[in-house]
This record gives structure tokens, sequence and C-alpha cells, in this order.
């Protein structure tokens, strides 16, 4: 008989820590233009080699590419990088107002711009988007979504379209293809791939798009979003963002030692792409691969987007205490609107002055959104939304126990 | 028809009815399910209207979540209420949450029917009677039928209802009333008049509790197959009860209940599921609130211990009319 040392329990550990740097040598990255690009009914089986590999577009000197450069007009490409950069001074505003005691909390998503902003430009109205908390750019993106409107709804005020029943960030915006979002997190997962279904069920041509985080993905719902998705071929696109981090948690807690995020996709019979995160024109072009897969009745795709949670998790969080500070500086895939910026001054459509120009004018007009917003009240000076409607919307019609109970409260 | 054929003739009228009606869940497809309450649906619907799930309950409520929320009418099953518990997160956090958190942008207005309740030697897993963890959740109406008439009108207007609903099925009453005397043989439903079933489409009003047996002397709060059990027992004992069956649990009918106390003076509570923090506790604390002044004797639980549900000790945990019958006396001489 073999004698066996001691077993040991293995707990990983992100490289990087306060004080030291981080390795980023874990990411496997592949050359702008390297990866090959499949048709769009592909088995799954043959998209092994895409699930450990990177889709990229820009290379370092901001040159589109490889046979995933996207035929895309300039003018879309300056339209998703003014949305990229809304995104960024919207959320460094309401980080400010957060700090002022405006609202009770917030979210940013500084670094991952990018994905939300590029994907929701290659979906068609009446997709639906199952987002998480991190994908306001789906929102910034459109013209038709009010930024007074989701500031009404940050400051819980009365303009708030959901009456402040909800935390800061957890939108919902139906008519934008926006689902309500629930502090519970991968749930919306199996919820998109069963709307997916009802559009197959109808004969419909819509799809729908799932939203998860790298540490969600260690949620059950998770799998058995999987599972369905692949056994109904459902159209549906299951986006996970791969940040790095939960909160405090490095991916590889996550599961993502060793392995990455995408070949569970493969693992499960579903498509899957990994894909530069911080890259407009590769996420543009695979959402676009992805979207027309599924609408072509070809199935599911899963897409994991490398990318890097640049800012703090949330108002709440402070960084420092667990991951370097230099990070993101040093992050091998950059910074998403400098990437598209330079390659737009590449091609010759966009100028230091133009951009410069942008950020002023986006400045002004979160600014303006935002005193257009508290005129309509504040957490900070109690103009909520009245407590009877607390009430309301709990069922489809008020039952009497909750009329009982809102007479208790003299409302 | 028995309570199997009710529930199906229910899910066949509303599914050709609205072409929105989907019925899917585990071995509910190709083979009707394991007790035959969606056989033939599948061959008269096709496979995108009635179909096989995959074995994950919240895969199963999840998906359905995301059907209502596009516009469809998913009629989900759970294979047994005792497995419900990995769908907890889809169904308190998300259905019933949905349309107040999102001020009605959106809702999930589904049915997630589950067969329940013990006296079939289920044991442990297949005999739980969960309702009083989804009566404690905002935005669930929870729903019991206790005979074939009531099983199909009730699920008619839960299919119809905006709000998503909790449907248990007494498994023990699928195929005849029982009333906790294992020892006879069970009667079936054909030899009863609530066996009687219209064809057609017909609903059961949700919020409406049914006065099983008209009484004098104590109002009996309950529903399922206790309705039965509780039936027996005023028979065996001779006290005039009124046996009041719930049928919707959560939002519930007050204003029969208090009238009803407030006649006789004197309440007693039975259901299956265990005592401590059931749904009986909230039915004793809105009877004392309602009719406090009007109470001659304190209101009395029967309920199944608070254990597991055993296997071989079934008719020693199963509150029996032996059991309802002596609360019923307790609470007369009181």
């Amino acid at each position: 008989m073999t004698p066996h040392t001691a077993l040991r329990l293995h707990v990983p550990e992100p490289t990087g820590r306060p004080g030291c740097s981080t390795d980023f040598s874990y990411l496997s990255i592949s050359p702008a233009g390297a990866v090959r690009k499949p048709p769009i009914d592909t088995a799954p089986a043959d998209t092994a080699d895409l699930a450990t590999s990177l889709v990229r577009v820009l290379d370092d000197d901001g040159k589109a590419c490889g046979p995933w450069a996207p035929a895309i007009h300039p003018e879309r490409l300056r339209r998703g990088l003014r949305a990229m950069m809304k995104t960024r001074i919207f959320d460094a505003r309401m980080l400010l107002a957060q700090r002022q005691k405006k609202l009770s909390f917030y979210m940013q998503c500084l670094g991952e711009e990018a994905i939300a902003v590029a994907h929701s430009m290659a979906l068609q109205d009446g997709d639906m988007c199952f987002p998480t908390y991190r994908q306001q750019g789906l929102l910034l993106a459109r013209d038709d979504i009010s930024m007074v409107e989701m500031i009404c709804q940050l400051m819980s005020n009365q303009r708030d379209p959901i009456k402040g029943r909800q935390l800061p960030v957890m939108y919902s915006y139906k008519r934008a293809g926006f689902f309500s979002i629930s502090g519970n997190l991968a749930t919306q997962v199996p919820q998109a791939v069963g709307w997916a279904m009802a559009s197959a069920i109808k004969g419909d041509t819509k799809i729908a798009s799932a939203w998860i985080g790298d540490g969600s993905t260690a949620e059950s719902d998770f799998h058995t979003a999987l599972t369905f998705a692949h056994v109904y071929r459902a159209p549906v696109i299951i986006n996970v963002v791969n940040n790095q981090w939960a909160i405090s948690t490095f991916q590889a807690i996550a599961g993502g030692e060793g392995t990455t995020f995408a070949q569970r996709g493969v693992g499960v019979g579903i498509a899957s792409l990994r894909v530069d995160g911080n890259d407009f024109l590769a996420v543009y072009a695979a959402s676009q691969w992805a979207a027309e897969r599924a609408r072509s009745n070809c199935g599911p795709t899963l897409i994991e987007w490398e990318t890097y949670r640049a800012g703090p998790h949330s108002t709440s969080d402070d960084p420092s205490k667990y991951r370097p500070a230099d990070d993101w500086q040093r992050f091998p895939l950059g910074d998403p609107i400098e990437r598209l910026k330079k390659h737009l001054i590449a091609i010759g459509e966009w100028s230091e002055a133009r951009h410069e120009a942008a950020q002023k004018e986006l400045e002004a007009e979160v600014i303006a959104a935002q005193k257009e917003a508290e005129r309509h009240g504040s957490l900070l000076d109690g103009r909520v939304p009245s407590a009877a409607t607390m009430f309301d919307d709990v069922y489809k019609d008020m039952p009497e126990h909750l009329r009982r109970q809102r007479q208790q409260l003299g409302v | 028809m028995t309570m199997i054929q009710a529930l199906r003739s229910g899910l066949d009228v509303m599914m050709g009815r609205d072409d929105n009606v989907v019925v899917y869940g585990e071995d509910v497809g190709y083979f009707g399910g394991v007790f035959r309450v969606t056989e033939g649906l599948q061959a008269k619907y096709g496979k995108t209207r009635c179909f096989d799930a995959p074995i994950s309950e919240s895969g199963i409520v999840g998906t359905a979540i995301g059907m209502a929320a596009y516009g469809l009418k998913p009629v989900v099953e759970i294979q047994f209420a005792d497995y419900v518990y990995p769908a907890t997160d889809q169904i308190v956090s998300e259905a019933a949450r949905l349309r107040h958190r999102s001020a009605g942008d959106f809702s999930a207005p589904m049915v997630i029917r589950m067969p329940c309740g013990g006296g079939i030697y289920g044991g442990q897993t297949h005999s739980q009677s969960p309702e009083a963890f989804f009566t404690h959740v905002c935005g669930l109406r929870t729903v019991m039928p206790s005979n074939p008439y009531d099983a199909k009108g009730l699920l008619i207007a839960s299919i119809e209802c905006e709000d998503p609903v909790i449907f248990l099925e007494p498994k023990r009453l699928y195929n005849g009333p029982f009333d906790g005397h294992h020892d006879k043989p069970v009667v079936p439903w054909s030899r009863h008049e609530l066996g009687k079933v219209p064809e057609g489409y017909f609903r059961v009003p949700l919020d409406k509790a049914a006065v099983f047996r008209p009484g004098s002397a104590v109002t009996v709060l309950t529903y399922g197959t206790m309705v039965w059990v509780s039936e027996a027992a005023a028979r065996e004992t001779g006290v005039d009860a009124e046996i009041i069956d719930l049928r919707s649990i959560w939002p519930l009918d007050l204003e029969t209940i208090v009238d009803s106390v407030k006649k006789t003076g004197r309440c007693v509570v039975v259901h299956e599921a265990t005592r401590t923090s059931g749904f009986g506790a909230e039915l004793a604390a809105l009877v004392q609130e309602h009719c406090f002044f009007h109470l001659e004797a304190p209101i009395e639980r029967v309920t199944g211990w608070d254990t597991p549900y055993p296997h071989a000790q079934e008719w020693a945990y199963f509150p029996g009319p032996s059991r309802v019958g002596e609360a019923l006396k307790r609470a007369v001489e009181a």
C-alpha cells in the first residue's frame, strides 16, 4: 500500500494584494485579429478553442484587425464613444451625489462601459435584456431614456418611476428592453432563458440577452440557465462579465482558476466565445454574431467578456483593503474609452479637440439632468413618494388586508 | 371526474381558450405527469404548449417568470411540494416581488402547481404541507382545493389571475375523498356529489371560502384533506360544527370566517402541516383580533406534530378524526 501524505485544502488567492502588484499572466490574451470567426451556425462543440482564446479587434495602435473587425460606420462608433463617455461621467457624478448624501447608494461600471454600450447597439428594438446592477450603459446608450428619470430613481424622489421601492441603480425599463433589476444574484439568467423560450413558443423574432458577473456564475441559477438554454435551444445570449472581482473575492474563488467561464458554455453544449470586453469593436462584433445566431434559430451563445472592475464594488466598498491601488493601470486590456478614442483618431474620425468638447458637453448635460431631478426631491429633503403607494402593486388589485394596513398607517 | 381528471380538464379548457397558456414540468409532457394530471395535453396541443422539463425546480420556476414577463401564462408543475425548496429564491425574491419592485412595469402571472399533503405513506419528502412558507410571502396567492369541482374551478381562476398563484393539490384527494379512516376502503369521487364537474369553462372565485358543513356549535377553519377529516369528526362526535373550507389560504375570505366565529363563539383550526408558525397560527391570530368579544373558549389547533413527516408512524402523525373530534369536544365544553 502506498503511504499518502496528508491532504491539503486548496484556497485560491489573487497574486496582487494591497502593497504589491498583480501578475496578470493568468489571463490568456490573444493578439488582436488572431482569433478566427466561425459561421453563425457553428456547432457548439466546435467553439472549444474560442472559449479559451480571446477575440480582439483593436491592436495597440488602435488599428482594427482580423476577421472580427465589424463593418460599422464611423458615425455609429462616435455614438458608441459618446455613450461610453456619458456613462462614465454619469457614474462619476452620481458617486459624488452619494458622497453628498443626495443618494443612499451607488454602483459604478468604471472600466466596463464598452460591454453594455456596444452590446446594446448590436440588439434590436423589442429584444429584452436581463441585466445586473452594472449594465447602466444599456440605458445610457439610448436616446429615449431620460437621464433625469434615471436620477429620480437613484434619488427615490417623487418622480422615481418605481416609486421609491428599490435601492438606487435597480432600474426597470420595459419599453427599453431592460428588465427590472433584482438584488438577488443570477436569478435573471433563467428568466432570460424563459423569455427567449416564450419568444420561440410564439414564433416571434425577438431575442433575450442575459447578464451575470464572474462571481455570480457560482450561483445555482447560472447552471440552471445554461441547461435550459441548451435543452430548448433558446434564442438567448448569456453574457458573463468577468471583471475579475466579486466585491473582495478574486475570480479564482468563483472557479476561474486554470479555466475560463466561456468553457462552461461549451461543456453544456452552448456555443461560446471569450472576448476582450474593453475592445468596443470586438464587443460589437461578438454581440452581433451571437444576436444573429439566436435570431436565426441556431441557438444560444455564451460570451465571457474579459474586463476589469476599475472602481470600488459599490459606494459601500473600499478596494484598497483587498487589492493593489494601481491595479487598473496594470490591467493588460486597458481602458475601453481610450482604446476606441485612439481608433477613431487613427482613422481620422475624431480628434483630441472633439473629445474634449464632447466631454464638456456631456458633463454639462449630466449636471443639468441632476439639477432637474433634484427639483423633484431626494432622500435628503424627504420629498419621496407617498407611503400610501407602498401598498400598491403587491398584487394586481389591492386585497382587503393591505387596505386595512394602509388605513392603519393613516395614509 | 376525479380530482386528477378535473385538474386535467381545467388545463385543457384553458389551453383551448388561451394560446398563451403553456404547461411544463418534470415528466409532464409525453408521459402526462407522474399523477396523470397532464395526460394527453401534449398530444392535443403539441410540444411547444406542453413539454417535459429538466429536473430543476429553480429552472422551471425561473424560466416561467421570464415567460410570464414576455406575456405567456405558464402553468408549471413541481412534482411534489416537498421539492419546491430549490425554487424558493425564484418564487420569493422574483415571482412574488416583480410587480411591486417594478411598479407594475413587469409582472409574473403564473401558476405553480404542486401535489402536497400526507396520508399516503409518503414519508419525509412526499407528504409535506409547505403552505405557510408561501402565505408568509407578500405578493403570492396560495390556493388549495378539497374536491374535484373546486379543483377545476379554482385552477381556471388561478390561471386567469394576474398574480402568481401557488396551487397546492392534496394528492390524498386525487382519487377520492379521505376522512382519515385509513382502515376503510376509499370511496371514489364518482360516488360523490362534488365529483360532478362540468366539462367546459367555469370558475370558482379566489378569496372566497366555502361553508362545507353549516353548524352552530363551533367553527372549524380548515382546507384540503382536513376538510373531510373534520367532517368525519363532526359526524362521529355529534358536535354541530360549522366547517369552513378556506380554498384560498392567503389572501383569504376573512368575512366568512368572522361571521361564522361570531355566530358560534368557538373555533378550531385544523391542518396537516406542522404546528409552530404554521398557517394555523395566523388563523388563530386573525380570529382573536376580529372575534375576541365573541369567543367563549380558547381557539384550538389540531395540526401535524412539530416533527418531520414519518413513514411508519403515519397515522400517529396525521391529525385524524379522533384527534379533531377531541378538539371539537374540548371547544364546545370549555
